[in-house]
């Protein structure tokens, strides 16, 4: 009967439903789509009925799950299908059309979909409208998939329609619901001024509906801007009252005898909004994190609290009345409905400033909640008993409850266990660390695979925190990794390295361990890395104990590697070298054997390993130099658990806060938790800044921080591989001599790469002297006693031209570049050269690295002996085209000052560019197909420097920008070309154009393209620093301090070009430019 | 904040779906994927609650069919699952007084796919009950006056569609 008129649906369904397989349901739907789109595809002869039936088969199909991706805009456009309002019959016709444009368009679409912004006039026609069954479907729709568009343009009527005394409850309450999607997607539409007290109005509102509907649009207002709505507290108080007292509630409204449990939900969410948005307000902190640190504000004696004492103790009876009169009945749902309410009280109470009394009733409450048989109770139990923990102080009562939160860690619900897990993690404290983390480990081997990593990373952090002493702990992550190798992630063994190479107390046990384990007949890979690298630096600690010589120890260790995986082998192969190297006497068998498994791995396919190889072959054939290049590795600099970090940005950490406490508490001097102790080798402060940086955990170590190596085993080699760089070039003697000149450094072959002299001397710069101060950053102002020699600017304009020279000169140091530029890689070597008769020592040089290069430096010693100069080779690589600059943090200590300065390196982007020859023919076209932005650029540029066009040309030249000499045919008017490399875009070819006006040199039109808009961009801004930025007029002698030279970004205020002759007058040298 | 609304058959087949957040459609796809794989597995007498990708589904199962609901890490399970419940039960009053020979699960299942104007109905009982995500009615007896309203709109305009004599008919009856 239903759907007679349309026969061609009910066929189709049908058809659905006597399909055999899926696959029978898809060939049927694909035809039936096929047949759909055709139709839509004339649209001209479509009737409106067919065009719905159409939309419903759409609807349907989407329904059994099949993607439909078109359609969508025949379905809004029902919509606004014409209405009859002069025929009654034909009205309701096509109010079902449009009906049918409503509910199809909100179940396809969603508010990111661009056509719906083409009903949004419809849809206002249809809100503003006298019809009730049209404004109902439009305020439905927007209330479920309105956008910002709609917000903007639809707020104030639904507005109206919400206070309208002559609307009907079915549209207001609809009406309050849509206000508040709207608001959600843009706050800005609900003018507070006013809206206040409409609010409080209408939660005087005889309709349940409605009522409902506003309370949940005011918990959404209260949290956004809780001052403005304080008058609504004493409202929502009475009105939780009247349902808790179950006045005056129609029967309709209650739910299993209980009245409206929803309402009393959401109005005790909108009280502690109220409590938790004064807090959030004070502190300038958004929800979810008062959340975490409310417990803290407490402890500041800060906490908001309901000041009228009547809305006060009212509030305190009803919630009294709500903890103590839920009791445990037989109906679900009536159970259910009056323990959503008290679980909603019970989070309130936490946050309200309540008597004790009120708060030991809920832990009680709580604790008799987790133990009962009803699974959903329990799980909430759990839950808002973790949530407790972060409020409050309830420590020493939730530990009571230990035993059965860890029964419930064995629970058949993996939602049940999640929970225990949590609170298990949150309420460990060092009394209760050695039991929780055991049970975590007992439970790890039985645990989901769903589960294993979390409950591995969490006890790998708990034993971090609370280790009662350290060798407990090295137990833990062994038995960790034995137990669940595969979801231990790296972070995890690299601390326990970590661990053990500070504490030397430490070694011999984890040395012993490590061989223990290895006596296992399978062991997982993870283990393996971590024994081998235990057992290379430390097992010479054990050679007394049986079974531990260093032939069995090797061997042990052999015997693995055919079951390991190539990024092991490395790990490996740098074992057997460290073992060979602490066996002394050397035993010429061992020596042997090990020699022939390097010699076999000399040709191994795989890079790390054959580099290796050959390195420890060559290497441990020197003898004794092995002891120095293969020694014990130094102490990390102490730094934060990256595990603890991965935790708490992953979640709530409220362990972290019982750590904090401890911390205050006890000194544990053997604590694992960070400390601010100073490492052996390295300057706190840097190390703490270069943690910014992201860096695994182990590369740290030897002060190449910078690179972004992902495995541990690249980070093992990097730490090898730069020993072995410093070996060739030790400071010798016979060096000293010329060692110390800037000839020495600037006289390097590559010094005369720059064939145009004529381009330098144009280019190079005017000194500008009150740039210095800012080029120099202090770290604090009296440790920086030393002044450099020379101008720091002037010296890295130079560096920009040329590719190699002075970086920096002081009294005591001298620091040297030498770079070679190969398409988006660079080698700079820096050459640090000690001018004193006594060491530098503490050197520290740190980069900081512009998101766009790549930079990785060599090891940097800690100290330069008197009148040496060492070598520290510097990789940089070009991903992306930026003109940022990479900055060198530098610091070393010479007596008992310290010196700090931070040197933009002059990795530009000039240097990574080639030039390159165009000729007419390949430019044209290539212009012409680059059409305007952002792919092509163009801006006129005044009040530059004026410049005849070859001194511009020459300019180029020396940037790398090759001048296309006739391309143009207007002679004012230059052309170049280059290419730019970089890692992320291929080779990009740059066109670059300027036009010149004979009669006025400092107006240039400057036109770049290239086929990267970000690129075209950086090029622009770059030649127009290098064009546009000195003014005509001589500059003062002594300009104000430019503000903007900060190192990190010095582009704007130093582009000028100067000089390097160090003329002091800029007029002079413009004079001599022109 | 209710981010979703699905209905999933015991077989894995997708009865209903509602979004109140922009999902994708790969998005979506994805969701009721994964989800129902979680969700069919979990076995009976376990807690209604399930964690999945830092969402928390609230889900009952009725007869053959599940009612999933996709929340907010700080809302009230309980009360989602009242409304599920709440939902079912509108449900189930207006197939009730459609079909009384069959419960109304029954219909669900059949009737829904077969009758698609019913299955509409249970799409405009969720439009009745929810809006944003929020509660709008707590009262039965209001959401179904206004499917029974809605009802009669289309049937009007069905006689209407097949025939004016039909219409007379229907009114005289």
């Amino acid at each position: 009967m239903a759907l007679s008129g349309m026969r061609g649906l009910s066929v189709f369904i049908s058809d659905i439903r006597n399909c055999q397989n899926k696959e029978q349901e898809r060939l049927r739907v694909d035809k039936e789509l096929g047949n759909v789109r055709t139709r839509f595809k004339n649209e001209k002869g479509l009737t409106p009925y067919e065009k719905k039936k159409y939309v419903w088969k759409m609807l349907y199909i989407y329904m059994l799950g099949y993607d439909v991706d078109f359609g969508h805009m025949e379905a809004v456009s029902l919509i606004s299908a014409p209405k009859y309002p002069e025929k009654q019959v034909a009205l309701q016709s096509i109010g079902t059309t449009n009906m049918v444009g409503y509910i199809v368009t909100s179940s396809l679409l969603n508010e990111n979909h661009d056509f719906l912004r083409l009903a949004i006039n419809t849809v206002r026609n249809d809100i503003i409208g006298r019809n009730e069954t049209f404004q109902c479907l439009a305020l439905t729709m927007v209330g479920n998939i309105g956008g910002r568009e709609f917000a903007e343009s639809l707020a104030p009527d639904v507005q109206k329609l919400l206070i309208s005394s002559s609307c009907r409850p079915l549209v207001r309450k609809k009406a309050a619901l849509c206000l508040l999607r709207l608001f959600r997607k843009n706050p800005d539409v609900v003018n507070v001024d006013g809206w206040s007290d409409r609010m409080a109005q209408l939660l005087d509102e005889r309709d349940l509906g409605v009522l409902t509907s506003s309370m949940s649009l005011l918990v959404a207002l209260v949290s956004n801007n809780h001052e403005a709505y304080w008058s609504c507290l004493p409202k929502c108080v009475k009105t939780l009252e009247r349902l808790a007292r179950n006045q005056d509630i129609p029967q309709e409204y209650t739910y299993y005898g209980i009245p409206s449990p929803w309402l009393q939900v959401s109005v005790c969410v909108c009280v502690c909004n109220f409590l938790l948005s004064v807090i959030s307000h004070t502190f300038r902190k958004r929800k979810n994190e008062i959340l975490r640190e409310v417990k803290t504000m407490r402890a500041l004696q800060y906490f908001p609290t309901v000041e009228d004492p009547n809305t006060r103790r009212s509030l305190f009876e009803v919630l009294q009345r709500i903890l103590m009169g839920t009791d445990v009945v037989k109906n679900v749902n009536k159970n259910n409905a009056s323990h959503a309410v008290l679980f909603e009280a019970l989070a309130l109470v936490m946050h309200l400033d309540a008597e004790n009394e009120m708060m030991s009733q809920c832990v009680a409450l709580l604790g008799k909640f987790i133990a009962v048989r009803e699974p959903n109770i329990r799980y909430l139990g759990l839950e808002n008993m973790t949530r407790m923990l972060m409020v409050t102080d309830v420590h020493d009562i939730i530990k009571r409850h230990q035993a059965q939160i860890i029964t419930s860690l064995k629970d058949p619900d993996i939602s049940i266990r999640r929970r225990a897990l949590d609170l298990l993690y949150g309420m460990c404290d060092v009394s209760n660390a050695k039991d929780i983390v055991e049970e975590l480990l007992q439970y790890l081997s039985t645990a989901d695979f769903a589960m294993r990593e979390e409950l591995s990373l969490k006890a790998a952090i708990l034993a971090e925190k609370f280790a009662p002493d350290l060798s407990w702990y090295v137990d833990v992550i062994l038995q960790l990794i034995d137990k669940a190798g595969d979801f231990v992630s790296d972070d995890i063994w690299f601390r326990v390295v970590q661990f053990v190479t500070n504490n030397e107390d430490l070694q011999p046990y984890a040395a012993a361990k490590a061989r223990e384990y290895l006596d296992k007949p399978a062991i997982h890979e993870t283990m393996v890395k971590v024994s081998a690298y235990l057992l290379g630096e430390y097992s010479h600690l054990l050679a007394r104990r049986p079974g531990c010589s260093p032939k069995e120890i090797f061997s042990a260790i052999h015997e693995k590697l055919p079951t390991v995986s190539t990024t092991t082998i490395p790990i490996l192969l740098s074992t057997y070298a460290k073992i060979l190297m602490h066996t002394q006497p050397p035993d010429p068998e061992l020596q042997k054997h090990v020699w022939a498994i390097f010699s076999k791995y000399e040709s191994c396919i795989d890079v790390e390993i054959q580099q290796r190889a050959i390195e420890y072959f060559a290497l441990s054939s020197k003898g004794a130099a092995l002891m120095d290049i293969l020694a014990e590795m130094p102490k990390f600099p102490e730094r934060q658990s990256a595990l603890i970090k991965k935790a708490e940005v992953a979640e709530v950490d409220t362990a972290e806060q019982s750590a904090i406490k401890l911390r205050a508490q006890q000194h544990m001097t053997n604590a694992l938790v960070v400390t601010d102790q100073h490492s052996s080798n390295g300057t706190p402060q840097s190390v703490g800044q270069l943690s910014l940086v992201k860096i695994p955990s182990i590369s740290g170590d030897v002060g190449s921080s910078c690179q972004e190596h992902t495995s541990a085993d690249q980070e093992l080699s990097q730490a090898n591989g730069t020993l072995a760089t410093v070996d060739p070039q030790p400071p010798s003697a016979d060096l000293l001599g010329d060692l110390l000149g800037p000839l020495a450094i600037e006289g390097l072959p590559g010094a005369a790469v720059l064939s145009e002299p004529n381009a330098v001397s144009g280019l190079e710069g005017v000194p500008i002297p009150a740039d210095d101060a800012a080029a120099i950053v202090p770290v604090e102002k009296d440790t920086n006693s030393v002044q450099p020699i020379g101008n720091i600017n002037e010296r890295f304009y130079a560096l920009c031209l040329k590719d190699s020279g002075v970086l920096y000169e002081d009294p005591n140091i001298q620091i040297g570049i030498k770079a070679e530029w190969r398409a988006q890689h660079g080698r700079l070597v820096l050459f640090l050269g000690n001018k004193n008769t006594f060491p530098l020592l503490s050197v520290q040089a740190l980069i900081l690295p512009p998101v766009h290069l790549k930079i990785e430096l060599s090891l940097v010693p800690e100290t330069i002996p008197p009148r040496a100069q060492v070598q520290c080779p510097l990789e940089v690589m070009n991903l992306h085209p930026s003109r940022d600059v990479a900055v060198l943090d530098f610091s070393y200590k010479c007596g008992t000052s310290m010196a700090n300065v931070k040197l933009r390196l002059p990795a530009v982007l000039n240097k990574f560019l080639q030039p390159i020859t165009v000729s007419a023919e390949e430019f044209f076209p290539q212009w012409r197909s680059l059409s305007g932005p952002p792919l092509k650029l163009q801006e006129v540029v005044r009040g530059v420097r004026p410049l005849s066009l070859i001194d511009m040309a020459n300019i180029f030249t020396s940037f790398q920008l090759t001048v296309c000499q006739g391309l143009d045919p207007n002679p004012n008017n230059l052309i170049a070309s280059t290419t730019f490399y970089s890692e992320t875009i291929r080779p990009m070819l740059c066109l670059i154009r300027i036009e010149t006006d004979p009669t006025d040199r400092t107006q240039l039109r400057i036109t770049v393209a290239s086929g990267d808009p970000t690129l075209t961009f950086e090029l622009m801004e770059f030649i127009k620093e290098q064009l546009a930025g000195i003014p005509t007029a001589p500059r003062p002698p002594a300009p104000p301090a430019a503000p903007g030279a900060q190192p990190t970004n010095p582009a704007a205020p130093v582009a000028q070009p100067t000089n390097p002759a160090a003329l002091t007058d800029p007029g002079d040298l413009l004079a001599g430019l022109l | 904040m209710i981010q979703f609304v699905l209905l999933i058959s015991r077989q894995g087949k997708v009865r209903l779906t509602k979004w109140y957040s922009p999902y994708t459609q790969k998005e979506r796809s994805k969701v009721i994927r994964e989800l129902s794989g979680v969700i069919l597995t979990r076995g009976p007498k376990l807690c209604n609650f399930v964690e999945w990708r830092g969402h928390k589904v609230v889900y009952k199962r009725y007869a053959s069919l599940y009612f999933c609901m996709g929340i907010d890490q700080e809302d009230n399970e309980l009360e989602v699952l009242e409304i599920i419940h709440h939902y079912v039960e509108i449900l189930d009053r207006y197939f009730g007084s459609v079909s009384e020979l069959r419960p109304w699960f029954i219909v669900c299942e059949l009737d829904l796919i077969f009758n698609f104007h019913k299955y509409n109905a249970a799409y405009y009982a969720l439009d009745e009950l929810l809006i944003a995500g929020e509660l709008q009615e707590s009262s039965k007896k209001t959401v179904a006056r206004l499917i029974a309203a809605q009802d009669s709109l289309v049937e009007a305009a069905k006689e209407q569609a097949s025939s004016l004599s039909n219409i007379i008919s229907q009114a005289t009856k």
